[in-house]
């Protein structure tokens, strides 16, 4: 039974790590590239918010309403001013670009807010202390709930809006082939932006479930930015809702590790990471694309 | 070269320069004179070119992976922990502390050779977080390790047996040795032809695929190359600082420290890496008690020069004056009387 509540526990977790992951996901998929900084930014977002908290005293989530706006302008001032530029020079240039900007942003949170450890669970009200045990083992928390709803709130909506609105359309075209896109009136500079101001905006939901959820501090963003590639790459590069499968399946196999041995947690996390990776790239000189090859060649020589 | 080659005249392949001669014998009776800085200066500046040298190898090491390799790692502080542990291990079991720590180098490069097995076959940033996370799994391992002092770290006690101005002459020797060792491999292997496939897998890796260039090797002998390279720095921060714990030693701040050195010095040259580290030495003594301005001078330097002087210092200067201090590469000039042969000229 405490097996079912770890995988249950996981998959709540997931759903955090998904939301994480979701703006990384889009991101490579417009632009083919990753961001190194995406941690740093969630974790900016949860900053924003509490500022805001601390100011006003509002709740946690109308603040993250106010920080929204914010969070869509540092997307696109993100990609005009830096990785644009980047782009156009080599794949190893936005990683490098990014990475100085990750150090960047820590070290300005440590000298703006010292590096004292935050909450916010505190002013989120009582979403974050309420639960249900279902039976003597298996406990579900109103927060878990929550964030897995706004997780299939977050997909459903960047689904619906890639696939049903002329905007989505063009992003589409955009990660498609640029080129192509620009020669049929589309400005894949504007599109590159909007994606990054998106996956800004997601990211600080993420930045808001952590600081709900746990705590967070000034050099919080490099682990969430492994555990969202984690994610990103456990559900396929490339394939939106398989980065909600990738998070939910991180999660669990954290909660799972966790169950051996605490400390074992994120370590279950990075296992099930290398060995997605070990077998789909690591599968000796058997793979996938080439038996389809094979298979193709064998009907075409019937023919 | 900038300058037009006059179409028809006769071309010949310079490798050397009067400068670059007379600067490579320079860098050779540096290296001799360095030895004996022990025996004329204070043991404070023994310590402190110590680290300069620590720096130099990891600078060398990480544009030998990105610059030549076009492998941008984020995870090579993996090799330098399991280089800085393997000493605490072998000095634990009793191997005396200066043979641990060559011990340890091999052993951080005879580990690299199965990472690179899987690792080789990522692109872009999928190499560099999955390095990144390699790292931070072996960092959790040690963590579970008490004999290797878990999560609080451990001192290398062993090293109580030396005086500590011998000490620190024995250990800056070392590095001195693993300086001259990893540089010149590096130097020689790219002046063979190994070292042009090398220089055009950097150039063009599609294009030096097609001409028959076998990239894979040529890469996992780079990868390997920086593990031993990476496990010495590793080896060396323990011998001078004697005491290491998992959170700092695999601390992602030196994939940081290595990105800033080669992107400033200059990505893909040889000189240009040497050239950084000795700047990043040069900022850490101005700049003492570090700080988190400091970091965001770091970062910002290095993310401006990855976006506007991709080249670096090194890389710029070259281009701008033809000027090559350690040639690994070959220079094509026109000779005026087409009788004249190389031996004249040199």
């Amino acid at each position: 039974m405490t097996l079912v509540n770890a995988v249950v526990q996981g998959i709540f977790l997931g759903g955090y790590y998904a939301v994480l992951a979701c703006g990384l996901s889009i991101m490579f998929g417009v632009m083919r590239t990753i961001n190194l900084a995406h941690g740093d930014v969630a974790v900016l977002g949860a900053y924003i918010t509490f500022v805001i908290v601390d100011r006003t005293g509002a709740s946690a989530f109308v603040a993250f309403l106010v920080a929204v706006p914010v969070m869509l302008v540092l997307g696109y001032v993100l990609q005009l001013a830096i990785l644009e530029r980047s782009l156009r020079s080599g794949i190893l240039t936005p990683l490098l670009a990014t990475f100085g900007l990750s150090i960047v942003i820590q070290n300005l949170l440590l000298i703006t807010f010292s590096p004292d450890v935050r909450s916010l669970g505190g002013s989120a009200g009582a979403v974050t202390t309420a639960g249900w045990h279902v039976t003597s083992d298996l406990t579900v928390s109103a927060l878990g709930i929550l964030v897995l709803v706004v997780a299939a709130a977050v997909f459903g909506a960047v689904h619906l809006f890639l696939t049903r609105t002329r905007a989505g359309w063009a992003l589409r075209a955009t990660a498609e082939d640029a080129d192509a896109a620009e020669l049929v009136g589309i400005d894949s500079r504007a599109m590159h932006a909007r994606a990054t101001a998106i996956a800004v905006a997601i990211a600080g939901i993420g930045g808001l479930f952590l600081a709900i959820r746990s705590v967070f501090d000034p050099v919080s963003g490099p682990i969430q930015l492994i555990f969202a590639f984690e994610a990103v790459v456990i559900g396929g590069m490339g394939s939106l809702w398989g980065t909600l499968v990738g998070g939910i399946a991180l999660g669990v196999a954290q909660t799972l590790g966790a169950q051996i041995h605490p400390q074992y947690a994120a370590l279950a996390g990075h296992v099930l990471f290398l060995v997605v990776l070990i077998v789909r790239y690591g599968g000796g000189r058997v793979s996938l694309p080439r038996l389809r090859g094979v298979v193709a060649l064998g009907r075409a020589s019937r023919q | 070269m900038s300058e037009q080659l006059a179409v028809g005249a006769p071309l010949k392949v310079q490798r050397w320069t009067p400068l670059s001669r007379n600067f490579s014998i320079g860098v050779g009776v540096l290296a001799v004179a360095l030895a004996f800085v022990p025996i004329v200066l204070d043991s404070n500046i023994v310590q402190d070119l110590t680290n300069l040298l620590i720096l130099v190898i990891l600078a060398v090491m990480w544009n030998a992976l990105a610059g030549y390799g076009g492998l941008l790692s984020v995870g090579q502080q993996a090799f330098i922990g399991i280089g800085a542990y393997a000493t605490i291990y072998f000095a634990q079991l009793g191997v005396a502390p200066y043979a641990a720590m060559v011990l340890a180098m091999l052993v951080a490069g005879a580990i690299s050779v199965p990472i690179s097995l899987f690792a080789l076959r990522l692109r872009a940033a999928q190499f560099a977080i999955g390095m990144w996370v390699i790292a931070e799994a072996i960092s959790i391992l040690v963590r579970f390790d008490h004999a290797l002092g878990a999560g609080t770290g451990i001192s290398l006690i062993q090293m109580n047996q030396y005086d500590p101005s011998y000490r620190q002459a024995y250990t800056y020797w070392l590095a001195l040795a693993f300086t001259v060792v990893f540089l010149g491999v590096l130097f020689f292997l790219l002046r063979t032809p190994f070292g042009a496939s090398l220089q055009a897998i950097r150039d063009d890796e599609d294009a030096a695929t097609s001409l028959g260039v076998r990239v894979a090797s040529r890469k996992r002998l780079l990868f390997v190359l920086a593990g031993f390279g990476c496990g010495a720095a590793g080896v060396l921060i323990v011998a001078n600082t004697l005491f290491i714990d998992p959170s700092s030693i695999f601390s992602v701040q030196w994939s940081a420290y290595m990105i800033f050195m080669v992107l400033v010095g200059g990505l893909g040259t040889f000189e240009g890496p040497i050239l950084g580290a000795i700047l990043l030495f040069a900022i850490q003594t101005i700049f003492t008690q570090g700080g988190p301005w400091y970091l965001v001078g770091l970062g910002a330097t290095a993310a401006l020069f990855a976006l506007a002087l991709p080249r670096g210092l090194w890389g710029t200067i070259e281009e701008r004056l033809g000027l090559q201090l350690l040639p690994v590469g070959y220079r094509v000039v026109a000779s005026k009387t087409p009788t004249k042969t190389e031996g004249e000229t040199a």
